[in-house]
């Protein structure tokens, strides 16, 4: 019954987005006030109610173990944890898809029902945008993938779930991304809204920017979540490895940042108008062509838990019709959106038009590691494209990159000069050369983690600057987001910095009572023994470990088998220290009885996801800020209304 | 209107022709075995039971074709392969066993809750000899000829539809 519920609410929402569609496109001939273009914003309010509860219902039947649903006989099991039979339910093809709809269809409602800044019509192209992209998902889910489809006959016990999905990082890191890239779908129905009624206007920045701000902490926090998950549950001992998904998931983040910028000028200055609406839409293609890499198998990954061609090529067709048609209307439009505000090279613009052009530039060669296989398999030729392209060349753009990062935000809008920030930029450049010198010299580093220390340590600096001289507590939140989201880069560049360059690893045939060391740690293994938990049983590894010579601690890595469905993974155990994590992994057993341990010392390794979720935490203060400000603005201008009503009627 | 704003449109057709072609292209997820139509390497396998003859390549050039399958107790499609290789064993096949990283006691609670198709089974605990036939996963059945040559690899568990397929490769193998 509940089964049913939601695959009716699902219908009923689809056909609320067609009705959104046809209202938002009407109102683009007759006019925002023609009858049926009055439905549109109801439409997209009820839709948004209709597809929670059809995403409700998925989540009760996950939380019954209903094995009459197939979605659930598939990938749940009664014998799996609460919080696992729930996250089961988006960890899945349908599952996510109707996720992906059910955080689009609010954000449509949450805009049909609040956004009154840009001009009516406008906004019924947006709606309308919205809801085109929104009626191929739904087809999608309607008509190929059904997540509420019935068994003839009830499963007796279900399939599970994959055990490396069985993780509590994993179980949020998926939806998190999903939610990121459906905040990019926003921000390109926007683009697609402004590019139609050709209104690109701050207040179109404005609109945009919460979306935007919203969607990034998502990706930022996704991204660096999914590293995390592979650093400690993959066990092997590396946080990011440029491969085709991790790279899925990267370049929206890029398009996404370089486009928060860009809607900023637009936002202040009413300059970059096509430039913004280009990166709207390429921001959401990356997340769909990402979307697309990850589900098609066409590129080969360690991450393809979920890889069907056929459902690639409905995804590619989406991607035809929505990229396609997106960029056919800017190809017609674009030409005719007049120029914005000018600018000085010198200047807060300036900086930020150099960061948004090496931000595209990274994207590129991002872009175009992850596609080359797809290109040379053409011919017959199999690479694969690995750290050794995407490090240094990507580094080539990378630090320029940081370098306008650390000075940018001291220059003043649309006129300054380098002479009024002569002395900022002279400490900042005296602390990058006395960096270079003292890991360059005394450590002998090699050079990219060199740059990236002394950039690191330069950055880290310079992102407090722009407070000088203002009273800390009347700054603006905005302002703090953005000292703060650009400090947690300098802090996350620090952490892969020393990861690489101060890493050390043993690799250890050890038997029980053996001692190995590994940097400053001491390794005893004590013993090696069984261990069951709930689904699977482990080899558990007893180690004794201590730190120069101090108190001994006890870890436990385990070789973990499932037996529902039955797959082998290491549980990797990560010992934390302020300055640095020991990693230790256990392996197979030799023939002759003793154990292969893995261990690594990594110091300020742990950096890279604390300046990750600082990242996050920033954008987190920039949109309260903007949102909090925007409300303030709207209710000043409604209180002037009233006033101004109330004057009348005493006229 | 400017040229440059038809690039973006221009790029990306590229890269959708690009896709849709590689999506119409088989992927070769199934990779053969270079060892077909050669000898089987020499090996030596302990049996997975006490007592019971060592499972090695000498045995397999004695008497006529045979099927190597490899397996193990912890694999799920091994179990749903079952039902076929007690098929196969009806329309007498004769089957060795190959049980890939597993324990006698494992082995042994399979046997009896799917049935025991297998003339012999040896325990190939590192993998060794699965390498060296060049397979790929498990399950995998082989059809090696009386000379101990390799003359048909079956990929993935085998199928109903598949016994027929491989009683007729035996068959051929013999003649």
């Amino acid at each position: 019954m509940i089964a049913e519920i939601g695959l009716a609410a699902l219908w009923l929402a689809a056909a609320l987005a067609a009705l959104q569609l046809v209202g938002g496109l009407v109102a683009q001939r007759a006019g925002a006030d023609a009858e049926i273009a009055r439905l549109t914003r109801p439409a997209a309010i009820l839709q948004g109610g209709l597809v929670a509860v059809s995403f409700a219902s998925l989540l009760w039947v996950f939380a019954i173990t209903d094995l009459s649903v197939k979605l659930v006989a598939a990938n749940s099991h009664t014998a799996k944890p609460m919080i696992f039979k729930l996250s089961g339910a988006w960890g899945n093809h349908e599952g996510s898809m109707l996720l992906w709809v059910t955080v689009m269809a609010l954000a449509g409602a949450l805009i049909a029902a609040v956004e009154r800044r840009l001009p009516e019509k406008t906004m019924q192209a947006t709606l309308a945008a919205q809801s085109f992209v929104a009626l191929g998902f739904y087809g999608f889910l309607l008509l190929a993938s059904n997540p509420f489809e019935r068994l003839a006959q009830p499963a007796a016990e279900g399939l599970g779930l994959n055990p490396l999905l069985q993780d509590i990082g994993l179980a949020f890191h998926p939806p998190t991304l999903y939610i990121g890239y459906v905040g990019l779908s926003v921000a390109f129905s926007f683009a697609l809204g402004a590019l139609l009624t050709k209104q690109v206007t701050p207040d179109f920045a404005r609109a945009m920017r919460p979306w935007i701000l919203g969607a990034w902490v998502f990706l930022t926090l996704g991204i660096t979540a999914g590293s995390y998950w592979a650093y400690y549950e993959l066990g092997w001992g590396g946080y990011w490895f440029w491969d085709p998904v991790e790279n899925a998931s990267l370049m929206p983040w890029l398009a996404a940042t370089a486009l928060l910028h860009s809607a900023s000028v637009l936002a202040s200055r009413d300059a970059l108008r096509v430039w913004t609406i280009m990166l709207g839409v390429v921001a959401f293609s990356m997340s769909m062509l990402g979307t697309f890499l990850v589900r098609s198998g066409v590129l080969t990954s360690v991450h393809a838990f979920a890889v069907d061609p056929e459902r690639g090529s409905f995804i590619l067709f989406l991607l035809a019709i929505y990229i396609g048609g997106a960029l056919l209307l800017f190809a017609l439009r674009a030409g005719s959106i007049s120029e914005g505000e000018r600018f000085s090279v010198a200047s807060r613009e300036g900086a930020l038009v150099v960061n948004n052009v090496m931000l595209s530039a990274i994207l590129a060669v991002v872009l175009l590691g992850t596609l080359y296989p797809l290109l040379t398999e053409a011919f017959d030729v199999r690479v694969s494209v690995g750290p050794p392209y995407f490090n240094p060349v990507s580094a080539i753009f990378v630090f320029p990159m940081l370098a306008i990062m650390a000075v940018g935000p001291l220059l003043r809008w649309r006129r300054d000069s380098w002479g009024r920030i002569s002395k900022e930029v002279a400490l900042l450049v005296a602390l990058l050369l006395a960096a270079l010198v003292l890991f360059g010299l005394l450590a002998e580093v090699a050079i990219l983690p060199l740059l990236g220390l002394a950039f690191a340590i330069t950055l880290g600096v310079a992102s407090f600057l722009p407070l000088r001289g203002r009273s800390l507590r009347r700054a603006p939140l905005s302002l703090w987001g953005m000292v703060l989201a650009h400090f947690g880069l300098a802090v996350a560049l620090l952490g892969m910095a020393s990861e690489s360059a101060f890493s050390t690893e043993k690799l250890a045939a050890l038997g029980e009572g053996d001692v190995t060391s590994v940097g400053p740690w001491e390794v005893t293994l004590e013993a090696v023994e069984p261990v069951a938990g709930p689904n699977w049983t482990a080899l558990s590894g007893r180690m004794q470990v201590s730190y120069s010579g101090g108190e001994p601690v006890e870890i436990n890595p385990q070789s973990r088998n499932f037996w529902a469905p039955a797959q082998q993974t290491a549980e990797s155990v990560l010992l934390t220290r302020w300055n640095g994590q020991l990693y230790a992994v256990i392996g197979t057993q030799a023939p002759d009885g003793r154990w292969q341990v893995r261990l690594w010392w990594k110091p300020l390794v742990t950096l890279i996801w604390y300046g990750g979720m600082l990242i996050a935490l920033g954008g987190i203060l920039a949109l309260i800020g903007r949102v909090r400000s925007d409300l303030r603005r709207r209710s000043a201008k409604r209180k002037g209304a009233a006033r101004r009503l109330e004057m009348e009627t005493v006229k | 209107m400017s040229w440059r704003l038809w690039l973006p449109l221009l790029l990306f057709s590229g890269f959708l022709g690009l896709a849709a072609y590689q999506l119409t292209q088989e992927k070769d997820q199934t990779i053969e075995s270079r060892m077909v139509g050669n000898e089987l390497p020499y090996f030596e396998l302990p049996s997975a039971f006490e007592g019971e003859p060592a499972v090695n390549s000498a045995y397999f050039q004695q008497g006529g074709p045979k099927l190597l399958n490899i397996w193990a107790s912890w694999c799920l499609p091994c179990i749903a392969e079952a039902p076929q290789l007690e098929a196969l064993k009806e329309g007498g096949a004769e089957i060795v066993g190959v049980a890939i990283r597993d324990r006698p006691e494992d082995i042994e609670r399979f046997l009896a809750q799917h049935g025991n198709p297998y003339s012999r089974i040896g325990r190939d605990d590192l993998s060794e000899v699965q390498l060296a036939i060049g397979s790929s996963g498990v399950p995998e059945t082989f059809v090696v000829d009386g000379e101990g040559r390799i003359r048909y690899q079956h990929i993935g568990d085998v199928r109903a539809s598949d016994v027929p397929l491989l009683l007729e490769e035996l068959r051929k193998a013999g003649e």
